[in-house]
């Protein structure tokens, strides 16, 4: 503890008495005194000997933070100068990639790991120690300062007022006349005013002083937020593609949410549109204007019965489109992507190729074909194979994926009149008869086609956190940057009148308060005296 | 609509440059002896440009009508947007200081802002569906007066570096304020040439591979400099060639079209800035300092700094925080890591720095100067290169 002569106990380290001001170390006789902090005690400045001490120190340093700023903001910079792996083409290999489109520079981008430099553990790392530091250099200050302007006295040592930035002595015939007045001026610029033996304490915008550690707290949450992502189920990343008309299970939510797509629509600008006519002249026609998935959302009631049918009850129907994401129960859906005439159904004649006479149509769903179509009288078509997306690979006929981008058919026709059956294969615009001349075909007669939509399924629950977050710091910010924290001491020593006054910012705006404040009084102008003299200590 | 809205900018462009010189007339007679008269004409300059606001957002509101959505939503009318904040953010700067010294380079600066707006094309564009929010308005807009007011500081702080860096010997502080001067007429000379070709109707069409490896058309309206990669000429109204190829890493679009106006006015800029240092005989910098004798440097010093911590808090509201809630709703999530994104996430970190090494280390006066020339670098770097190199989400810009 020290002792102050106005008989105030102050901590280990303090370098301004909390109360009345008065500076310990007088050896800085003519400088101004650094009043940032108020010349609290932080621990940083006080403990510095053990491992935990220099760790404090280490991150409640605002040089460490303002390197941990300016290292984020260079990483960051980097990471800009080639597209990151999650913007290249997904089926590449990145480093193949990076060189070639890239040359040198692509390759040492790849191989110094800045093709996923958000993702990499030192970007983490980086974070982090923004993060620890913020947190530290905020306690190491707040706590402190929050104790020295709560104990901060009226009257100050006349040492304290003599080195404040703003300064100033003035000889009155009637002191105690000349602080009434002072007062009251004080009072119209909304300063609360604390009086002690005739000196006055003005003092307003306090608050803002806890501006910065405010906005470093919503810092904080925002980071905290960020990392939180990491943890199972918080966050859900699902595609859900669905045709026209059909319902799907929402992959992400167990089976407890389906939804039903009615149908896609995509939506171009109209070429006769007058007001866009001269850029869709230029860029040809085709400016997408909307992309909607009319949906109808169910819940399905039998969830977690094990081996029940779903029951599903309508919960919601909605335009899903860009910018307007279906929600529920903390899921939303995004119209993300689509496909557009994927084939649905195929339809054939069985006809005889003598004649042309036909016996009779099949239809065909392209995802769910029938083995066998009975036509009546006799006739019947079975599907020996069906190759949804068809080719002609090294092992003969093969298909490339279960979606009927290309579905051929092998066909076996049964007429009274081929009892056993003929083999035709069929695929579009081929028909080939593998196993000797027919006697009938399969003719293609039309084909229907159907949208499909992509959703993309997100639930983050990490979002209220962040904004929250985000929320915090924004008061915070302005809390700090809108506000300033003044203070006007206006003191009798001896018949003179002593006025001293400081800001954390804005002085221009203090002066201009304190100009108003002595006009028409006896009080001479304060000077600022680090415009007169030398810097602040 | 349209025509009366391109009216109204052309008027407020033309208010700006008489405010302009309003203003340096004011300061020029400043030196001899401040008189009533010379506040006068100081008042004049600021009507001037108030009125000259006023008729920008006349322009504004008109062309919204005109097109049906706010017109924030191509490069053109980002840009000119842009000098609109510019302005405000210096007529706010006035309210508070009662001084028009920062016009004496806002208003400059804001015309060349909306001088370089003015070269990209100017039809109304249909809105994208990733476009039709209501956050559009709310993100660019309020993220473009952050800008603005943070350009300010830029104003300011370099007003400051033209007052006080000694200017009888050259040094690497004047060096660079010759740098800075030099990029902002390089970005007049953008303007100038583009307008001269326009009117000579050079026109140069190159057949080439573009980013997305398609086959496409490029019309070039300066002589081509810079060809496109691999490109063809398909015909053109002259017979000058491509000296060069744009690197294909640049994988904006359009890009080498964009490189090449660029290295037009880096051109164009030197011949300017040759011509004015013929003109004076010195470094512009010194001869602008003359003229700046009877500003007070703390004075700037505040306005600079005042300005970012107005700013800050805007930019932040607008450009991550408004722009985080948009891209959940439009792009599902907050945070992508897209160019764009990432750079304003910089312009943020920087003003951070910024804000810490002036309170904690003391930076004051002529090293926040030089921070608040370097911010605007970056604002611009966002504006311009992230355009022209890096391809992203953002479907303009
Ligand atoms: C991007 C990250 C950060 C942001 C946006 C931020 C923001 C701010 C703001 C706006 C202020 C108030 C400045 C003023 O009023 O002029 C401030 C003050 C401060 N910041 Fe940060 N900060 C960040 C990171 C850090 C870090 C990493 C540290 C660690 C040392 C730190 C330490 C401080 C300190 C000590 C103050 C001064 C408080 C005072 O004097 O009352 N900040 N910060």
């Amino acid at each position: 503890m020290i002792e102050c002569e106005c008989g105030h106990k102050n901590p280990i380290g303090t370098e301004l008495c909390e109360s009345c001001g008065k500076p310990f170390h007088e050896e800085t006789e003519q400088k101004l005194l650094d009043m940032r902090y108020e010349g609290v005690a932080r621990r940083s400045k006080t403990y510095q000997t053990t491992i935990i001490d220099k760790i404090w120190n280490f991150f409640s340093s605002v040089k460490v933070g303002i390197w941990i700023i300016v290292l984020t903001l260079i990483a960051s910079a980097i990471g800009t100068i080639l597209p990151q792996e999650m913007y290249i083409p997904p089926n590449v290999y990145p480093a193949q990639y990076y060189k070639e489109q890239y040359g040198v520079v692509g390759y040492i981008f790849y191989t110094l790991g800045f093709h996923n430099l958000y993702g990499s553990w030192w970007y983490m790392l980086l974070l982090a120690s923004m993060g620890l530091s913020l947190i530290i250099a905020s306690l190491d200050r707040v706590v402190p300062l929050y104790r020295a302007l709560k104990k901060q006295s009226v009257t100050r040592h006349t040492s304290f007022l003599k080195r404040q930035r703003i300064f100033g002595i003035s000889r009155v015939p009637n002191p105690h006349e000349t602080i009434k007045q002072v007062e009251q001026k004080l009072k119209e610029k909304h300063y609360q005013i604390r009086k002690e033996n005739g000196n006055i304490l003005a003092e307003k915008g306090r608050f803002s002083r806890w501006g910065p550690y405010v906005n470093h707290l919503g810092l904080v949450i925002v980071l905290i937020g960020a990392m939180l992502r990491f943890f199972p189920g918080m966050y859900v990343d699902e595609v859900l593609w669905i045709r026209d008309g059909e319902t799907e299970a929402i992959p992400g939510t167990d089976r407890k949410y389906y939804l039903k797509s009615e149908r896609f629509i995509l939506e171009t600008y109209d070429q006769d549109d007058k007001k866009f006519q001269e850029i869709i002249k230029k860029v040809g026609n085709g400016i997408p204007k909307n992309y909607q998935t009319d949906a109808i959302l169910y819940e399905n009631k039998n969830v977690g019965i094990a081996g029940a049918e779903p029951k599903l009850v309508k919960l919601k129907q909605q335009s899903i489109k860009v910018n307007h994401p279906l929600k529920f129960d903390g899921f939303a859906l995004y119209q993300t992507s689509y496909k557009l005439n994927e084939f649905h159904k195929m339809y054939f004649k069985l006809e005889e190729k003598e004649t042309g006479k036909t016996f009779g149509e099949i239809e065909v769903d392209l995802l769910n074909p029938k083995s066998t179509y009975n036509l009546g009288n006799g006739y019947k078509v079975e599907i020996l194979e069906y190759f949804p997306d068809f080719e002609f690979g090294d092992k003969g006929p093969t298909t490339k994926s279960k979606i009927p981008n290309n579905p051929a058919f092998v066909f076996k026709m049964y007429t009274p009149k081929t009892k056993d059956g003929e083999i035709s294969f069929v695929a579009i615009r081929q028909n080939l008869e593998p196993f000797g001349e027919n006697k009938f075909k399969m003719t293609f007669t039309k084909l229907d086609v159907r949208n499909v939509t992509a959703l993309t399924v997100r639930k983050d629950r990490t979002l209220g956190v962040i904004a929250f977050g985000g929320l915090i710091f924004m008061i915070g910010l302005v809390q700090g940057m809108y506000w300033n924290h003044r203070r006007i001491w206006v003191q009798i020593v001896g018949n003179e009148i002593w006025m001293a006054a400081h800001t954390n910012k804005n002085w221009y705006g203090l002066k201009k308060e304190i100009d108003y404040v002595i006009k028409d009084t006896d009080l001479t102008k304060p000077q600022d005296q680090k415009e007169h003299k030398g810097e602040v200590a | 609509m349209i025509n009366v809205s391109s009216n109204l900018l052309a008027s407020s462009f033309f208010a700006y440059f008489i405010a302009t010189i309003l203003a340096w007339g004011s300061f020029a007679s400043k030196q001899k002896k401040a008189s009533l008269k010379i506040k006068k004409w100081e008042r004049i300059s600021i009507i001037v440009a108030a009125l000259g606001f006023l008729l920008q957002i006349g322009y504004f509101i008109t062309r919204w009508i005109a097109i049906s959505h706010v017109p924030v939503s191509n490069m053109f009318e980002f840009t000119t947007f842009l000098g609109m904040m510019i302005v405000l953010g210096y007529l706010i700067i006035y309210l508070i200081y009662k001084t028009n010294i920062i016009g004496l380079f806002a208003l400059p600066t804001a015309m060349t802002v909306i001088a370089y707006a003015s070269v990209f094309p100017k039809e109304a564009s249909p809105l994208v569906p990733a476009l039709q929010s209501y956050w559009l308005k709310i993100h660019v807009t309020t993220a473009a007066l952050g800008e603005g007011i943070l350009t300010i500081s830029f104003v300011a702080g370099f007003i400051y570096l033209l007052r006080v860096v000694d200017q009888t010997k050259s040094s690497k502080k004047t060096f660079w304020i010759e740098f800075v001067i030099y990029s902002i007429l390089s970005t007049l000379a953008f303007a100038i040439v583009s307008y001269i070709f326009n009117a000579m109707n050079f026109e140069t069409t190159f057949s080439w591979v573009n980013e997305t490896q398609q086959e496409q058309e490029l019309v070039y309206h300066m002589p081509a400099i810079v060809g496109p990669p691999d490109g063809e000429i398909v015909k053109s109204s002259h017979s000058f060639k491509p000296i060069v190829e744009a690197p294909s890493w640049m994988n904006g679009v359009n890009a080498p079209r964009k490189l090449n106006s660029l290295i037009w006015s880096l051109l164009m800029g030197l011949v300017l800035y040759i011509m004015l240092r013929l003109l004076f005989q010195k470094r512009i910098g010194a001869k602008i300092q003359p003229y700046l004798k009877n500003i007070r440097p703390e004075l700037v010093d505040e306005i600079s700094y005042r300005s970012v911590i107005i700013g800050f808090p805007v930019f932040t509201l607008g450009a991550l925080i408004f722009a985080m809630i948009w891209a959940q709703e439009a792009w599902t999530r907050f945070w992508g890591w897209d160019p764009k994104e990432v750079w304003a996430l910089i312009t943020f970190l920087f003003y951070a720095a910024y804000l810490h090494l002036r309170l904690s280390k003391g930076w004051e006066g002529e090293k926040s100067a030089w921070l608040s020339v370097i911010g605007f670098v970056i604002i611009m770097f966002n504006l311009i290169v992230v355009n022209l190199v890096i391809a992203g989400l953002h479907s303009y810009a």
